[in-house]
């Protein structure tokens, strides 16, 4: 077992909360910090504040604590307030407690409220570094410490260990008739894959498996360091989320790959491709690609060759750490338009599509479920604006909280993946021999 | 101290000390700001264009996004109002441009005086509207503090003042002669003068910071090909 330094829930600990809440406020979340004019506009583009009305949920003033430590003990000017016992008081336990509710039930990280706000301020970025401090401080919800315990002790936040990833490959290897390489040294991809997605869309490897085929790329599943999805990012722990990428890389290093294919996950992308670096203090020695991104270059290469198209009325759910926050707006939706006859946009597709409502690790946290299912409301309105019969994503958890949400709103609706889609519509090959 | 000698003290030493002080606590804050330091962003970018970025987010940013702007509210487009009303009284107006002539000996035609006066209406109008929704509004009330309501407050107050200063016909008189009634353009002076004390300390000075603050973040989305 891996041990770190991560607060603890039992003892919770403001102090600890309120020192890592100033380290975070470095010099770009600083100017951001201060830069805010109280407008109120961010409000307006977060689901949480457009279902509920509640003022609580107005994104930046999620940051209160983080601004409040800053300005106490960082800011310019903090040593003359508070020697005139101007600055903010300190941060107690029960604030934070309180708090928590508002950094993680009520927050998808989805960056929604970031493309709004006139003064510029990425205040999802600021909400990420500020669960730094929660989860140092012990104040992240109970559910997540226990995700981190399990990926750190098995390598998955819900526990699936290499026999039954290994299991789902068997199983799709007879599905599909194709071998699945395993380990394979000097590989070109190396495909980690979500949890979610072998427990519970296993048919993406099969799917995988054939387009890999169709592309004449050789690609390999790693049997350790498989687990694509990152915990650490979403409770907010520099120390697991490195933990977690470390093993990524040591499977990339160890099987020589060019390559490593992010899985239809957005926190798993924006996890390796633009935080791994940061989080191990190295450049990595391979490609980081997301598997849509990969699927659209093989399509313009002529390397992925399709016919036919779903004659469905479908529409594409963003996922936002994919789209919004990871810069691949274009990919999916080109992709879509590849797959799908009748495809129908969401209103504000790409930059202002809303949040499933389960992203930044709100889906695991079992407290929020009810706030999860109201939020979902304004993504509901999204689609059905579409008239579509079924909503196609490229991303395993949105999969989940989407199925689930519609569900609970008594819909029917099915949600696909986008890569198994696309594994569909491939030109069948000529057998040779 | 006589009415004269009051206008003299706004337009010397207090004026030079505002301004001081302006410079001064701005470069403090800027300089506080930066001494935080950052760290390099070792991850590969998608896109190295980041000044270019850091420049699209700085205007880009002035109009609401295009995804929002059916649905923004009143409240933030009376900010433009305002916004765009202060400009148009402190850049055109002659007595403004004087005194700036004064100062730095740089000139620029003046608008029209009914244009200004007009100006001067709306932007009172729209500087209470702004109040009330701070104070109506629940997410507002609820961001707000002092120095948002200290800052509302040396914002209008200059505007008060300074249409107490309009009953002395101005057009026809030389940049350099002294007003007729000297006490309330001294006033008008002196609450300009605490604007430019309280600015760099407070919210105010968004009026730099947000320079800064929309290129960090149009410099990082850029970086990821996120920029919208
Ligand atoms: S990141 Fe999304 S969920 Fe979080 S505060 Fe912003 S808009 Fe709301
Ligand atoms: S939109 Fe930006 S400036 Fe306005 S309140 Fe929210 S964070 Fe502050």
């Amino acid at each position: 077992m891996v041990t770190t330094s991560l607060g603890s829930f039992k003892s919770p600990d403001a102090r600890v909360a309120a020192r890592e809440f100033v380290a975070q406020a470095g010099r770009d979340a600083a100017f951001q910090l201060e830069a805010c004019v109280h407008c109120g506009q961010c409000a307006e583009a977060c689901h949480f504040h457009l279902v509920s009305g509640d003022p609580r949920y107005t994104p930046i003033y999620k940051l209160q604590p983080m601004l409040k430590a800053y300005q106490r003990e960082a800011a310019p000017f903090s040593s003359v307030k508070k020697a005139l016992g101007l600055a903010p008081r300190e941060l107690t336990a029960q604030e934070l407690q309180e708090w928590s509710a508002l950094l993680y039930d009520s927050c998808n990280l989805c960056g929604r409220c970031t493309l709004v706000c006139p003064m510029g301020i990425d205040i999802a970025g600021l909400v990420r570094r500020a669960r730094e401090a929660m989860a140092a401080g012990g104040f992240a919800p109970t559910d997540l410490y226990k995700a981190v315990e399990r990926a750190l002790d098995t390598g998955s936040p819900i526990g699936v260990r290499w026999p039954a990833l290994k299991r789902q490959i068997e199983l799709q290897e007879q599905e599909t008739g194709l071998r699945i390489p395993v380990d394979v040294e000097g590989a070109e991809y190396m495909v980690i894959l979500s949890s979610i997605e072998i427990m519970g869309f296993a048919e993406i490897i099969g799917a995988l498996a054939r387009i890999f085929r169709h592309a004449g790329a050789s690609w390999t599943i790693p049997s350790a360091g498989f687990e694509a999805t990152n915990i650490g990012v979403q409770i907010g722990s520099r120390e697991v989320a490195a933990e977690l990428v470390s093993r990524i890389v040591a499977a990339a290093e160890r099987l020589k790959v060019k390559c490593v294919v992010s899985p239809e996950c957005g926190h798993a992308y924006s996890a390796l491709r633009w935080e791994g670096p940061n989080l191990l203090g190295r450049r990595f020695g391979f490609d980081v690609v997301q598997i849509d991104e990969l699927l659209d270059r093989f399509v313009r290469e002529g390397r992925l060759r399709l016919r036919g198209k779903d004659a469905r009325r479908l529409t594409f759910h963003d996922p936002c750490q994919l789209v919004r926050r990871g810069g691949l707006s274009e990919p999916p939706h080109r992709l879509m338009r590849e797959v799908s006859a009748n495809f129908a946009e969401m209103p504000s597709a790409g930059a202002a599509s809303f949040c499933c409502g389960g992203g930044g690790g709100v889906s695991a946290i079992h407290r929020a479920e009810g706030l999860r299912f109201a939020a979902f409301a304004c993504k509901k309105q999204q689609i059905e604006a579409t008239g579509a019969e079924a909503v196609v994503t490229a991303c395993a958890n949105c999969r989940n909280v989407l199925e689930e949400a519609i569900d609970h709103d008594g819909m029917t609706l099915p949600v696909l993946g986008l890569t198994e889609l696309v594994a569909q519509y491939l030109e069948p090959e000529a057998r040779t021999g | 101290m006589t009415e004269l000698e009051l206008l003299e003290f706004a337009r010397g030493p207090a004026l030079w000390v505002s301004l001081g002080v302006l410079a001064a606590g701005s470069l403090w804050r800027i300089a506080g700001i930066l001494r935080l330091g950052g760290k390099p962003d070792l991850a590969e970018p998608r896109s190295t264009r980041l000044i270019a970025g850091a420049l699209r987010a700085t205007f880009a940013r002035m109009l609401p996004h295009p995804a929002f702007r059916r649905t923004i509210t009143l409240a933030a487009w009376n900010g433009y109002v305002y916004h765009a009303g202060l400009a148009v009284i402190v850049f055109g107006y002659l007595p403004h441009i004087d005194f700036v002539k004064r100062l730095l000996g740089l000139a620029w035609p003046a608008l029209p005086e009914p244009v200004v006066y007009a100006f001067v209406g709306l932007t009172f109008v729209s500087l209470f509207v702004a109040l009330i929704v701070r104070l109506n509004d629940p997410v507002r009330r609820l961001l707000s503090g002092f120095d948002d309501y200290f800052s509302w407050f040396v914002v209008v107050l200059p505007l008060f003042t300074g249409m107490m200063t309009l009953d002395q016909s101005y057009a026809t008189r030389s940049a350099a002669a002294l007003p007729l009634d000297p006490l309330p353009v001294a006033v008008h002076l002196l609450s300009v003068e605490l604007l430019l004390v309280w600015l760099p300390f407070g919210r105010l000075a968004h009026a730099f910071l947000v320079f800064a603050s929309r290129a960090v973040t149009g410099a990082a989305l850029t970086r990821k090909g996120a920029a919208q």
